[in-house]
């Protein structure tokens, strides 16, 4: 109970300090608005095209929404020492990174839901997998926030957050099979593409709109779920070896 | 001495390649104030880091109440307040907020933390900055909240580094007022301090450590104990007198002097010292006497002549720096 009691009010806490903040609020609306215009601008079509649209639109949202945050975040508290009450309280290590996560990890899913929120004004998107949406928006916000993280852990000062995100955001947000079907690519670009955990994201994506998808939904699940675990213990081992001196 | 509270045993930390610890071993009993003096850069705060779970010893044991924790300090942090040297609460929060927060951080339910909270803002002097964010409170509100802060789950032991440096005297004087009274409570107080005066007033035992060496570990009464019927003056000249100390040795015998930096020296004896015949003996090699002050026995005396820093060096060395100043 003393661990939930504890979980709970981090998270309460990073919400109200953090995601809940006016700012990050309207930037998590028009983040995907922007988005989805620059699609259609750039395609010249119409809203039928829209199905196709929405599955990279969301991952971006979600990718953007949870590694920007939690990265910066992190390293603020880390730099101005007030993380160190939260490695002084006695809960472990895993259940404080955890709720130091849970606040992106739900931002990340809001996030997620506006393109679609928006889209279900103009088109009708039915046939939609709610059972595989669901999961895939999670798993997708959890190894994107888990990678905030990975990166948080590994840098010092705020700016290197944010230098070190577009590191790793830019190259999946190009490779992911948003802009060009992966098969597209050029063959020795093609194995990077399945090095990210957007490009199984977007995947499931597919899968619930029903539009062609590369991997099976269980595939997609299962490559997504190690990415999670990969990077929350390697996150864990950085705080470890270089929080913990 | 009561049982020890904490144990620690040839703690060792390195940083590379700088040895920050050397085998530090003490004790600590319940329910006593004990402090730890040393300058800058002695291990104070490494010591606390080690005990606090912030760092792991590259070697020695951590006991808490007979129980060993080294490497698994979750064990032993629900019985621990931290205060740093530095203030690591919420800016963006309020003060009772602030604390709101930290008793929930060791599982305290809403009801209970936000009693404990009030009455600590209360006994802090801070109620009326409870709805105030922590950004905008003062130097000695923001140490006093961080106090209250570390008291919030009632921990039997409080660890305080440095919880006086760079405020005011009235903030100061009201902390180690509240520590004193929080002793008197049963809390076990663990004090690093550069402030020689400030562990004479509050702390039962003192150890002295350097340059990541405890030097020395005892009661404050044994500690003062050497100094007791000695007569000592302090001396400010026109030069240093370092070249003289001979000649004046031989002169006057019974006395022993030491040359302290900034051209002044220290003098002490057995019998009451005779003033004029010194300043004479002075003036005739040129050099002359600018201030005489009568040297009440104190721990300071026992600190420079255990550990060989003066006193007033280790004072200046934390005092906030006039602006524009270099270091």
């Amino acid at each position: 109970m003393r661990q939930a009691i504890a979980f709970w009010n981090i998270l309460l806490k990073d919400m109200r300090a953090y995601y809940l903040k006016p700012p990050n609020v309207s930037w998590g609306i028009l983040f995907p608005l922007a988005w989805t215009a620059m699609f259609f601008i750039k395609s010249g079509s119409g809203p039928e095209r829209w199905r196709e649209v929405l599955p990279g639109v969301a991952a971006i949202s979600i990718l953007f929404g949870t590694t920007s945050m939690l990265a910066v975040t992190v390293t603020f508290e880390k730099k101005g020492r007030s993380f160190e009450r939260l490695l002084l309280a006695p809960i472990s290590l895993e259940l404080l990174m955890f709720a130091k996560t849970a606040g992106a990890i739900l931002f990340g899913v809001a996030n997620a839901f506006v393109p679609f929120a928006i889209a279900a004004f103009f088109v009708d998107l039915v046939p939609f997998a709610w059972g595989t949406a669901l999961p895939a928006v999670l798993l997708l916000a959890v190894s994107s926030t888990f990678l905030g993280l990975f990166i948080a852990v590994s840098v010092s000062e705020v700016f290197e957050a944010q230098t070190f995100s577009n590191f790793f955001r830019f190259p999946m947000i190009f490779l992911c099979g948003l802009f060009f079907p992966i098969a597209h690519l050029p063959w020795f670009l093609q194995p990077l593409a399945y090095l990210f955990p957007l490009t199984y994201g977007v995947d499931l994506l597919r899968h619930s709109l029903q539009l062609p998808a590369m991997l099976s939904p269980a595939v997609d699940f299962g490559v997504l779920g190690l990415f999670c675990w990969a990077l929350f213990a390697f996150s864990l081992r950085n705080v470890r070896r270089r929080w913990i001196l | 001495m009561s049982s020890p509270v904490i144990r620690a045993e040839d703690l060792t930390k390195r940083y590379g390649g700088v040895l920050a610890l050397d085998r530090v071993s003490f004790e600590v009993a319940e329910g006593e104030i004990f402090g730890f003096l040393g300058p800058n850069g002695a291990g104070k705060t490494t010591t606390i880091n080690l005990l606090t779970g912030l760092a792991r010893p590259d070697a020695g044991r951590i006991l808490y109440r007979g129980e060993e924790t080294t490497g698994r300090m979750k064990r032993a942090q629900r019985l621990l307040g931290v205060v740093p040297d530095e203030s690591n609460l919420y800016p963006e929060l309020t003060g009772l907020e602030n604390l709101g927060f930290c008793g929930a951080l060791y599982g305290m339910r809403k009801r209970p933390r936000e009693e404990r909270a009030r009455e600590l803002l209360q006994l802090f002097g801070l109620e009326g900055a409870a709805g105030r964010r922590f950004s905008g409170y003062s130097k000695g509100m923001k140490r006093r909240l961080a106090i209250a802060a570390a008291l919030m789950h009632r921990p039997p032991i409080l660890f305080l580094d440095e919880p006086t440096t760079g405020i005011d005297v009235e903030s100061a004087r009201r902390i180690r007022g509240l520590l004193a009274e929080m002793n008197r409570e049963g809390v076990t107080i663990f004090l690093t301090t550069h402030y020689i005066e400030e562990a004479e007033r509050l702390c039962r035992r003192i150890a002295f450590i350097a340059a990541g060496r405890i030097l020395r570990v005892d009661f404050l009464e044994e500690l003062l104990e050497p100094l007791k019927g000695k007569h000592m003056l302090r001396l400010t000249l026109s030069r240093e007198i370092d070249d003289r100390l001979g000649e004046l040795s031989r002169a006057f015998p019974a006395i022993a002097f030491a040359a302290l930096a900034g051209k002044r020296c220290r003098l002490e004896s057995a019998a009451p010292v005779a003033l004029g015949p010194i300043v004479r003996f002075l003036e005739e090699c040129g050099i002359e006497v600018l201030e005489a002050v009568r040297l009440r026995p104190s721990l300071e005396e026992v600190f420079v002549e255990i550990t060989g820093i003066e006193a007033e060096a280790m004072r200046r060395e934390r005092e906030p720096r006039p602006a524009g100043g270099t270091a």
